[in-house]
């Protein structure tokens, strides 16, 4: 029988995999992608410091043909059951069940679809993109300009799009998208160094290490501007360009704003399959729907399942740098419990 | 003695010791959801009262809780109660009802010292 089944190989999956493989456990790695790698795949560089998101991707590549890792792609995991043995059989969108001793869920998040909050206009005007488009073309270079081949000359973030806020239902701190915006910004100005930048926060979290410090570089070196207050709205000119509504809540004085595009800096949200293995297995889930940690500082890889456990942003949001320790725990976790 | 033409300044500074709670008690009492406030401003910047006139309801939660009653008693009436603050309030504040709340608490409490 398996030792450990792990679904989903983002950063978690593939660094716990590799863990794991090294103490000598049999492991099979399950992805719904066709690739795997998950969100960071899409990432062109990563806060702080600017590592390219590739490299990472292929070193965990390299890692897990090296250590020829089963590998199921294009399977998603539906359920996970609790035999009365204490095994478990996790069933897939293929027809094959796989039987295993205990299964690790490192399904990370999907991104909020920043449809949802209308008054912003995605998909509605075209020079409002979200932050992982903006990802997404820098990985790609693709031009800095607007589709209709006009120059940028001044573009505005919005924090907080899908976090924070009962009205998508996520009350929660997405966590990574304050110092995301900061190494967007900063690249924007880098590409192009006359365009003037805007960051619009209610609070802006540096959490991390070099966080700060790269908040500061951004307002000393790069001259963006901050301004405390939630976008209320935004309007297309007829010139295409946009036109935001916020306060400056520290001016105390609403004020209107046109630029040439709008970067909206969407959450993260528990992915659809957790609530699934929910039903399936009676996970414990928190309010924001992100799995519960069994204890949240002692024993943050386990869950109420026992034989079930996590790593990386399906317990909340985290960056790489906390997905990566929370998988290397991970592993220390399942081994300690297998050798029960 | 000789006038100067000046008087001492009082202190700027909050005495929180002495600040007048008896409203903001009172709404908060009734509209809990008060109590959440981040002072963002989205309700500012999309009140419709505010784009004519000076009227900033992020501010007015300020003044309340600083028992400001007498700057509140001018502004308040500048509100249309068109509810599009709650619309955009990220803390799902109902803010019209914290309206009509204040309306009552000046015209209904004994809010003396
Ligand atoms: C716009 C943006 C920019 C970011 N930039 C940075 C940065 O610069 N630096 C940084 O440190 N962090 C950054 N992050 C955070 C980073 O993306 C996360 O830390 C990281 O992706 C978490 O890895 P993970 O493996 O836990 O989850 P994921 O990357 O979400 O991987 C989860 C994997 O599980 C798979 N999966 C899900 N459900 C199932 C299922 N039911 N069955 C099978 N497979 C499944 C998914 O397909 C995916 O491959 C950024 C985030 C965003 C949104
Ligand atoms: S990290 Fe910043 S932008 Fe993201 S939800 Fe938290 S406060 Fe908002
Ligand atoms: S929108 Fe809501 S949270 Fe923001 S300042 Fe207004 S009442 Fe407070
Ligand atoms: S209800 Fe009053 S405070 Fe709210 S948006 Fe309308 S006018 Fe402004």
């Amino acid at each position: 029988m398996i030792d450990v089944l792990i679904i989903g190989s983002g950063i978690a999956g593939l660094e716990a995999a590799c863990n794991l493989y090294e103490s000598g456990k049999e492991i099979f790695l399950l992805e719904k992608e066709k690739n795997v790698g998950g969100n960071v795949q899409n990432w062109d560089t990563l806060f702080p410091d600017g590592k390219n998101a590739r490299d990472i991707i292929s070193y965990y590549m390299q890692e897990i043909q090296a250590r020829q890792i089963t590998t199921y792609l294009n399977t998603y995991v539906t359920g996970i059951h609790k035999c009365v043995d204490g095994t478990f059989e996790v069933h897939t969108s293929r027809d094959i069940v796989f039987k295993c001793k205990t299964v690790l869920i490192a399904t990370g998040y999907s991104l909020f679809n920043a449809e949802r909050k209308e008054e912003y206009g995605y998909q509605i005007y075209e020079n409002v993109v979200t932050s992982a488009d903006l990802e997404k073309r820098f990985a790609q270079q693709s031009k800095n300009q607007l589709p209709n081949g006009k120059p940028l000359h001044r573009i505005a973030f919005i924090h907080c799009v899908g976090s924070r806020d009962e009205k998508s239902g996520n009350h929660y701190c997405s966590k990574v998208c304050c110092i995301t915006a900061v190494k967007q910004a900063i690249k924007m100005k880098q590409l192009v160094p006359d365009v003037e930048v805007f960051c619009f926060y209610m609070d802006l979290r540096m959490y991390g290490p070099g966080f700060e410090e790269k908040y500061r570089e951004a307002q000393e070196k790069w001259g963006i501007q901050f301004i405390r207050g939630r976008v209320s709205e935004v309007a297309e000119t007829l010139d295409k360009r946009l036109q935001v509504k916020a306060e400056d809540t520290l001016a105390a004085r609403p004020f209107k704003l046109e630029v040439d595009m709008l970067v909206l800096m969407i959450g993260m949200e528990s992915q659809a399959s957790t609530a699934l293995f929910q039903k399936s297995c009676g996970l414990k889930c928190a309010d924001s729907r992100f799995i519960q940690p069994y204890q949240h500082h002692l024993d943050s890889n386990a869950t109420n399942v026992k034989g079930v456990f996590t790593a990386g942003a399906c317990i909340g949001p985290l960056s790489v740098f906390d997905t990566i320790n929370h998988a290397r725990s991970a592993a220390i976790s399942v081994s300690n419990f297998l050798a029960e | 003695m000789k006038k100067f033409g000046f008087t001492t300044a009082q202190s700027r500074s909050i005495d929180y010791d002495k600040v007048n709670t008896k409203l903001i008690k009172y709404i908060i009492e009734n509209e809990s959801s008060f109590s959440t406030c981040i002072s963002c401003g989205a309700c500012t910047a999309t009140c419709s009262a505010g784009n004519i006139t000076h009227f900033n309801i992020r501010r007015l939660n300020i003044q309340i809780r600083l028992g400001k009653y007498e700057t509140i008693k001018q502004e308040i009436d500048k509100c249309m109660l068109c509810g599009k603050c709650m619309l955009v309030c990220p803390r799902g504040i109902n803010t019209r009802n914290v309206i009509m709340l204040i309306k009552k608490g000046l015209t209904t409490l004994d809010l003396s010292d």
